[in-house]
């Protein structure tokens, strides 16, 4: 019919151009992100791009400093301070683990056996948060200190003999030792480990505890099938969380640690505001961060968490 | 392997009263035989399923004992226990695959080379393509079928399901009634299946236990509950039931007398489960389908020896296969009569007087100190 009648009209008038939908809808979406993006841009995305340029500049602070592609920054840093490199690792590291043996079973006991509790070891997780860092830190100086009680026991109980022997203790102290700086980070670090780890345990339907049993595995069994497997997620992003911050931290190795401990946060530290070497800690912080990035890449790869649900 | 009765289920004595003092489950004795489909139909919260969680060692039993065979299991984890369970909404592991799920319980019994019994199962159950997909890629009725699949492979003396169906939409569930059926027939294992939908429980079980408020109501074979109920509830419960409060008149050999609204009704002897003594009530029962309808003005053609009742039609819906009328009389307000719609009366309408008869032997007769409406509202709400 349309077709007939347009036919039989005379082509006197151009039809009007369809209009075009209306652009202010599909526009939203930017400018609910312009926000954050322009956030991202400024500090972090700006800032980045002038400490790259930063580490391959040459000078000194009298003469000022020149971008020169003075690669060479990068290798010698790395060669120069390849054992706090090393150490930052193994300490983040055994903190991890500690975070995760000392976490799993309060995660767990949270998510399954606390019932009316529940809130209330929650709230006792998150407590520490209302306090300053430094002053939690601090704390543990009076904690470990020489003459303090736990040192005692320890001394007592012959743990520290052991500790001596591994490396981890020097002498009758725990402060200034390498034990101690782990001990601060694990500390420090836990409520990460744990909350993700809760939150992951928590989604995991009882029933698939009774099924397993129905179907003739025993508890640890049940752990080791269904229960651990399910929380993958949880102790994936746990121990990501902590490893990373752990691994860039300075504030424990400088409180509670000793020349002997420095991390390479206390390197870069050092570099950025006491020795004013720009170019040697900015890509001291760009090899951390490689560093770390392809740690986590093999480890999530590894880990096979993309095909949990 | 298996003597006769490996697979027979004895509940003695079992109860269950919850920390706050709540008792799902009353002393209960209960026999299942083996290589039975037994039902325990029943609503929500009437026990059915904390019975079947005993039986299965998830929930401990406050008193009484469970026997498998002849193997007593009341303290045994569920881990030892010869039976596996259906869950409801299935509790598949979400991170193993089809084949993994139905080979669990073999792989924890330390049986090594699973994948001929996981496959042959699989096709039981029709999912062989599926071996290797996670259960969330899985429709419900696939994913139903996987839990049956991962319960059977065990060879269970028992298999316990719980509400195996209930997620289902209507057509699914007939289809998977017929199925569980048929693979029970093939295995032969004793089947103790939980249910609200009385329909199912009829259409699936040999044995049906009509359960409430923690106790069993009735157990007989579906025709039999149907037929024979000895309880309200079970009348109201197990289908519709038109109930009349009516006076034992007189005694006659085989037969009771009752007095209802002026009439009188037949009652035979052996279908009365009240102690019917003369001058005493007791609540006169009826199917609706057993009912049949005639217009006042042919009441002089209906046989002798029927029961009567003349009522008027308040109402009536056309469903196809029959017609339901609802009846106004002076015994009952509500009466409900269903009609095959074989020769349809044109003056049978709303308004008009009619005469509702059936036959003496369709009467069942109930103790009257019971709720007459016991029943009819769980019956509505697990229907909605």
């Amino acid at each position: 019919m349309a077709t007939v009648t347009e036919a039989e009209a005379p082509p006197l008038a151009p039809r009007p151009a369809p209009k075009p939908p209306k652009k202010r809808g599909r526009l939203v979406p930017y400018w609910l992100l312009l926000p954050g993006l322009l956030w991202l841009v400024v500090f972090f995305a700006l800032p980045m791009i002038y400490q790259a340029s930063t580490s391959v500049q040459t000078g000194s602070l009298e003469e000022g400093y020149k971008v020169t592609w003075h690669f060479a920054t990068y290798w010698d840093s790395l060669a120069e301070y390849w054992p706090q490199f090393l150490r930052s690792v193994s300490y983040a590291a055994a903190a991890t683990v500690l975070c995760l043996l000392l976490g799993y079973p309060l995660a767990y006991l949270i998510a399954f056996r606390a019932g009316r509790w529940r809130n209330l070891i929650m709230i006792l997780v998150i407590a520490p948060f209302f306090t300053s860092f430094l002053i939690r830190t601090l704390a543990w100086k009076t904690i470990l200190a020489d003459s303090g009680p736990v040192v005692h026991t320890l001394n007592t109980l012959g743990v520290l003999d052991v500790t001596d022997w591994l490396g981890w203790t020097a002498g009758d102290r725990v402060l200034a030792t390498p034990l101690a700086v782990v001990c601060g980070l694990t500390y420090n670090f836990l409520p990460f480990m744990i909350l993700p780890l809760y939150t992951s345990l928590e989604r995991i339907d009882g029933r698939l505890h009774e099924a397993a049993g129905d179907l003739y595995a025993r508890p640890w069994t049940t752990f080791r099938k269904v229960t651990f497997p399910l929380s993958m997620p949880g102790v994936v992003s746990g121990t990501l969380l902590t490893f990373i911050p752990a691994a860039g931290d300075y504030v424990n190795a400088e409180l509670l640690g000793s020349t002997d401990t420095r991390m390479i946060g206390n390197v870069i530290q050092t570099q950025f505001l006491r020795i004013l070497d720009y170019p040697t800690a900015a890509a001291l912080s760009f090899i951390l961060m490689a560093a770390i990035l392809l740690m986590v890449t093999v480890y999530i790869r590894r880990s096979g968490t993309e095909d949990l649900v | 392997m298996t003597t006769e009765n490996s697979g027979d289920v004895r509940l003695s004595g079992i109860s269950k009263t919850y920390d706050n003092g709540f008792t799902a489950v009353q002393p209960l004795d209960l026999t299942v035989p083996h290589g039975s489909f037994f039902a325990l139909l029943g609503a929500s919260g009437c026990g059915k399923t904390t019975t079947l969680r005993m039986i299965a060692g998830l929930e401990e039993p406050s008193s009484g004992t469970v026997h498998l065979g002849d193997q007593e299991v009341t303290n045994l984890p569920p881990y030892k226990r010869p039976v596996n369970t259906v869950f409801q909404s299935y509790a598949l592991f979400p991170h193993l695959d089809i084949f993994e799920n139905v080979a669990f319980g073999l792989r924890r019994r330390g049986i090594k080379s699973v994948k001929k019994q996981v496959e042959e199962m699989l096709d039981l159950v029709q999912l062989g393509e599926q071996a290797r997909k996670k259960p969330h890629q899985l429709s419900g009725g696939q994913q139903q079928r996987v839990a049956v699949a991962r319960a059977l492979i065990n060879h269970p003396k028992v298999l316990l399901l719980d509400e195996p169906l209930g997620a289902l939409d209507l057509k699914l569930r007939r289809q998977m009634q017929l199925e569980l059926k048929r693979i029970q027939t093939e295995v032969g294992i004793t089947f103790v299946h939980v249910t609200h939908d009385q329909e199912e429980a009829m259409t699936m079980a040999d044995t049906v236990a009509v359960m409430n408020a923690g106790r069993v109501e009735q157990l007989g074979s579906p025709a039999d509950l149907y037929e024979n109920p000895q309880t309200t509830f079970v009348a109201n419960f197990l289908g519709t039931s038109n109930l009349i409060e009516a006076e034992v008149d007189t005694r006659s050999g085989e037969d009771i007398v009752l007095k209802a609204g002026g009439g009188k009704l037949v009652l035979p002897r052996a279908r009365c489960s009240a102690p019917a003594q003369t001058g005493g009530k007791v609540l006169v029962g009826i199917r609706p389908e057993k009912i049949s309808l005639t217009h006042a003005d042919d009441a002089g053609e209906i046989p002798a020896g029927r029961n009567r009742i003349t009522g008027r039609i308040a109402d009536s819906s056309f469903i196809g296969v029959s017609t339901q009328y609802v009846i106004d009389s002076a015994v009952c307000p509500e009466f409900e009569v269903y009609a095959q719609n074989i020769e349809r009366d044109s003056r049978l309408v709303p308004g008009a007087e009619v005469v509702l008869h059936w036959s003496p032997a369709h009467t069942f007769g109930l103790d009257a100190a019971q709720d007459i409406d016991a029943g009819v509202d769980t019956a509505e709400e697990e229907a909605a």
